[in-house]
């Protein structure tokens, strides 16, 4: 027992990436075998990292979930601020500038008008349920408008791990929702051309969500939906820790 | 060479965590205004302009994709550290948010698509 805590504890990195890839491979099997695909790999894998941070934390009676277990300590580096920041603007590379241009203008608008109201109706809702400091509003708000935008506005304004959590929570609901609603409200949204994919990818936003929910409806309308999608986490985290915040401020 | 995109990559966030960091001060807020997402605006314009070009083709490339690549399995683990336990009561403010949020945009699609078509038909007129 002590060989194995002092190699894992030695090499808590490349543990925590052992730990997490078999967690995905698990995840993509699950989504493959019993969903049929209709809710993505990765929707499964992040809900099952909320859940093991829920038994984390309470076997240990830490804040930091699965990382406070002596074990999986790397996890904890492998999920901080430094990391995420890191593959985050990493997404945005290959963006070309030319896509936008080819969404139009109203796909342009939808990826303000998504980011915003999103990020509206998340914060009404926060305030609704009785959080009144403007760093908690503005992060619930923005983990409405994508499980990334959430904790990199949160960590950005220094909220606390538990406002955080909510965040990717309410973002990780958005994903799931969008996987599973989009087939059956296509039809009544006039989702079946490019045009109305690519206000839909903009609105939406969660790519993965997206991504999902128009295979289920159409796979030729995945690459028009994920086109503007892949703007809009980054027009988030531009948005969410400056200006979004600001207004929340501003009325708080 | 892959690191050379792993270095533009690191230097885009790390300027653009600075430019925020500085906006931050400026604004007398005690927060980073902004930071990741002028990161992100600094490695679009690196991948889209020609002067980069070395930094972003080939292996140099590869260095970067392979962090993109990265994305789910850190906010995979990013999820696993939070303090859930203590989120867990707030658990419905959550589920609230996401439902109404998904709600409200599923409504604005059919919307948002005819200020697109129109403004197509409007390109055609002008072409007739």
């Amino acid at each position: 027992m002590d060989i194995i805590e002092t190699v894992f504890i030695r090499n808590s990195l490349l543990v925590a990436f052992a730990v997490v890839g078999l967690t995905l491979w698990v995840s993509y099997l699950i989504a493959d075998r019993f969903t049929h695909g209709r809710i993505h790999g990765s929707a499964i894998a992040i809900t099952l990292g909320l859940v093991a941070a829920y038994f984390g934390g309470k076997l240990t009676g830490g804040n930091n979930g699965v990382a406070d277990l002596t074990l999986l300590g790397g996890v904890g580096l492998m999920g901080g601020g430094m990391m995420r920041d890191f593959a985050i603007v990493a997404t945005a590379f290959g963006v070309k500038l030319e896509e936008l241009k080819k969404a139009g203008l109203a796909g342009v608008v939808s990826i303000f008008a998504g980011v915003v109201l999103s990020f509206i109706v998340g914060a009404l809702v926060a305030i609704a349920y009785g959080y009144s400091d403007p760093v908690d509003i503005t992060t619930i708000g923005a983990g409405a408008v994508t499980y990334i935008v959430g904790p990199v506005t949160g960590s950005a304004l220094g909220a606390s791990s538990e406002i955080i959590a909510l965040s990717v929570a309410a973002g990780l609901v958005k994903s799931i929702l969008v996987m599973i609603g989009t087939p059956i409200i296509a039809k009544h949204i006039g989702l079946n051309n490019p045009q109305s994919a690519m206000v839909f990818g903009g609105l939406m936003g969660t790519t993965s969500g997206v991504a999902a929910g128009l295979a289920a409806t159409d796979p030729k309308l995945v690459p028009y939906g994920a086109m503007t999608a892949t703007f809009y986490t980054g027009l988030g985290c531009l948005l969410g820790p400056s200006i979004l915040f600001f207004i929340v401020r501003a009325f708080v | 060479m892959v690191v050379y995109g792993v270095a533009l990559l690191s230097a885009c966030l790390v300027v653009g965590m600075l430019i925020g960091e500085a906006l931050g001060v400026w604004l007398q807020v005690e927060a980073n205004v902004g930071g990741v997402g002028i990161a992100m605006l600094f490695l679009v314009f690196a991948s889209n302009s020609s002067r980069f070009k070395s930094l972003v083709e080939g292996a140099s490339g590869r260095g970067i994709e392979f962090w993109s690549a990265m994305y789910i399995p850190i906010v995979v683990a990013m999820a696993a550290r939070q303090n859930v336990v203590a989120a867990f009561e707030g658990g419905i403010t959550a589920i609230v948010a996401g439902v109404v949020a998904v709600t409200v945009s599923f409504a604005l699609v059919p919307l948002l698509s005819r200020i697109g078509t129109k403004s197509v038909k409007e390109n055609k007129e002008v072409d007739i």
